[in-house]
């Protein structure tokens, strides 16, 4: 059984004048331990497509599943239990919860799973060394560089213990060291622990360090190279 | 965990939480000093009137409001004026015997309304002298009489002159003397200072055959916020027939004129509840806008809708009361002050203040209840509005609110 299964999915905006077809029949299975980028044009459909995966957003026809649970039609607060439980999230930027610090963001999902203060407090410090930011648990994002920033956001997506992480772009703010060492780390958490990555990105250097490229085109699959 | 973190966002976001408490503390500060001048304002009236004219409470004869003659005069039992004096509440008690006179100088004769007084209580009480403008007040016993300026001119009379009183006496008798006019008020209600004469007591009841009795007995308050209270307490130890009546009794003109300014006033404070409304409102919108994405990212990582609101509703609640309790802060020394610096009125304000007989001055009140009441309306208003990201996290859906 694939971790997920997207079935037919189709995606249209109605809200527009004209409607927009964001995604157009889209079959594809991601199995474990993969490290999978999704790329395409601007406006090609891949923030939609993670949406759809990491239950923001409910696809127009089709389904996805996930372990073999059908996610679509859930309602939403099945959903935001479900993303809590199952989805590590990593977003193109501004992650943080700007007034918590680090370890604090770090363990601000895993107080929402309930998981018990010391187990969070010492969860949330072996990630942060493991993202190599033993030293910085304290600083506020703000006090912290967009790598760090993102770095942290990794490391929250992990606490949560989910079977996989979603990331739209998330390199895309930042210069190409930050860019390779990020995805150095992200590797690195790949392989340590068995953590599926998805991410899509515009970034030929991204994609070059992907494990497998899935190219969407004008919201349909393209092309899936491993 | 979540009011920590409703505490830390209130903090750590000083601007945002800096322009909320400060309008809400603006709104506290405007809604009590408008109210603080409303009440202000009754109460000089009422202060005022009192001490020109009725006092606040008197011991009358129960018919004596309705048939305004020396028939309706009493001798007042013994022991009664000091269980009045003795009375928690009652500042000061003096007798007045109130009667009508023709008053006539040379050719010109006027109706006049007479009050014999107990000089030194009366003025003790009342503050009577400081309208002297020419002679001397009177004295216990005396045989003369002061009068208002405005009838004063209108007899043709001045200090030293002499005027003929007519009037009816206890029992029909005709009252007759001849009179020294010995000093000149200048009364600030027009109808007192054209038509008042004062004599002392002992003068009017020999003049008008009623020895012992007098018309009231007028008591002043500490504080007139315990008038009913007095009131009912006095008449237990008040015998038939005689009663204790309110100025709003005797005034009524002036209960329905405090009245309706009342309620005017309250339309103002309404409307300005209502700008106040749409300020805190628009603000909280603003910001609201401007945090669309965090909301969205801790919805999108799992965070229930219904948690979010609840520390966006405690955050709302902390600023609302930080906002409020800095605008006491700010709003209660700045009533006081104006309470011992009452604002002096020029122009037709000053001019509509003096044809009500009332100096034109702009008084506060600085009643506790009043302070209590104008920030917890604010405090609530401001709750409300700040309650707008509630209904913004239920409509929000957490994938546009990343892409902002
Ligand atoms: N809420 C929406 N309403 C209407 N149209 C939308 C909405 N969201 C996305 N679209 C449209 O759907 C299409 C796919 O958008 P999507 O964001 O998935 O593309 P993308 O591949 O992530 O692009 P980019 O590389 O610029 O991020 C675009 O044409 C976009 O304009
Ligand atoms: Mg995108």
């Amino acid at each position: 059984m694939a971790l997920i299964d997207v079935r037919h999915i189709t995606k249209t905006y109605n809200s527009t004048a004209v409607p927009v077809h964001a995604l157009r029949d889209v079959n594809v299975h991601f199995e474990k331990k993969e490290f999978t980028a999704i790329v395409g044009p601007s406006g090609s459909g891949k923030t939609t497509l993670l949406n759809i995966l990491g239950g923001l957003d409910a696809p127009t026809s089709g389904e996805v599943l996930i372990g073999g649970q059908n996610i679509t039609g859930m309602k939403e607060s099945a959903l935001v239990e479900f993303r809590l439980r199952h989805i590590g999230f990593v977003f193109q930027a501004y992650n943080l919860i700007p007034v918590l610090t680090a370890i604090e963001n770090v363990e601000f999902i895993m107080l929402l799973q309930g998981v018990g203060k010391k187990e969070r407090h010492e969860r949330a410090r072996a990630l942060l060394a493991d993202v190599g930011l033993a030293d910085r648990l304290d600083s506020r994002p703000s006090q912290l560089s967009g790598g760090q920033q993102q770095r942290v956001a990794v490391a929250r997506a992990l606490a949560s213990r989910p079977r996989f992480v979603l990331a739209d772009e998330p390199t895309a703010n930042l210069d190409s060291e930050s860019t390779t060492s990020l995805l150095d780390m992200m590797e690195e958490m790949n392989a340590k622990y068995e953590m599926t990555f998805i991410f899509s990105t515009h970034d030929a250097r991204v994609i070059e360090r992907a494990h497998r490229v899935i190219t969407l085109e004008d919201g349909r699959f393209q092309e899936d190279k491993q | 965990m979540l009011v920590k973190l409703a505490w830390k966002n209130v903090w750590r976001n000083k601007k945002r939480t800096l322009i909320v408490a400060a309008s809400v503390m603006f709104a506290v500060v405007l809604s009590i000093l408008m109210r603080s001048a409303q009440l202000g304002s009754y109460a000089y009236m009422i202060d005022s009137a009192t001490h020109l004219q009725t006092g606040y409470l008197q011991v009358q004869h129960r018919d004596y409001r309705e048939n305004r003659s020396l028939e309706k005069s009493y001798v007042p039992p013994v022991g009664l004026k000091d269980t009045l004096t003795q009375m928690t509440g009652v500042s000061a008690v003096a007798p007045r015997l109130e009667t009508f006179a023709l008053v006539s100088h040379d050719s010109v004769t006027r109706a006049v309304g007479i009050q014999g007084i107990d000089p030194a209580a009366e003025d003790a009480m009342t503050r009577l002298s400081k309208w002297l403008v020419k002679g001397s007040f009177l004295e216990k016993g005396d045989s003369s009489l002061i009068m208002g300026a405005g009838l004063a001119k209108k007899l043709n009379v001045t200090v030293g002159d002499s005027v003929v009183l007519y009037g009816m006496g206890y029992h029909g008798q005709t009252a007759a003397a001849i009179l020294n006019v010995r000093g000149l008020l200048e009364l600030p209600l027009p109808q007192l200072n054209n038509s008042a004469v004062l004599m002392s007591l002992s003068r009017v009841q020999y003049i008008y055959m009623a020895p012992g009795r007098v018309t009231a007995l007028v008591m002043m308050l500490d504080h007139p916020d315990e008038m009913a209270r007095i009131k009912t307490e006095l008449a237990r130890h008040v015998p038939a027939p005689l009663t204790v009546i309110d100025w709003q009794e005797m005034m009524p003109e002036l209960k329905q004129y405090i009245q309706i300014d009342n309620a005017s006033g309250l339309i103002m404070l309404a409307i300005l509840y209502m700008v106040i409304a749409f300020g805190v409102f628009g603000t909280v919108m603003m910001m609201t806008a401007e945090r669309e994405r965090e909301f969205g990212i801790l919805n999108a990582l799992g965070m229930k809708k219904t948690r979010l609101m609840a520390v966006s509703a405690v955050e709302s609640v902390m600023v609302s009361f930080i906002g409020a309790l800095a605008g006491l802060a700010l709003g209660i020394p700045l009533a006081r002050y104006y309470v011992e610096h009452p604002i002096r009125l020029s122009g037709d304000l000053a001019a509509a203040y003096e044809t009500l007989g009332i100096e034109p001055v702009m008084s506060f009140s600085a009643r506790p209840d009043m302070f209590g009441a104008q920030a917890l309306v604010v405090f609530v208003i401001a709750v409300f509005c700040a309650l707008y990201p509630l209904f913004f996290i239920r409509r929000m859906r957490a994938s546009t609110a990343i892409r902002h």
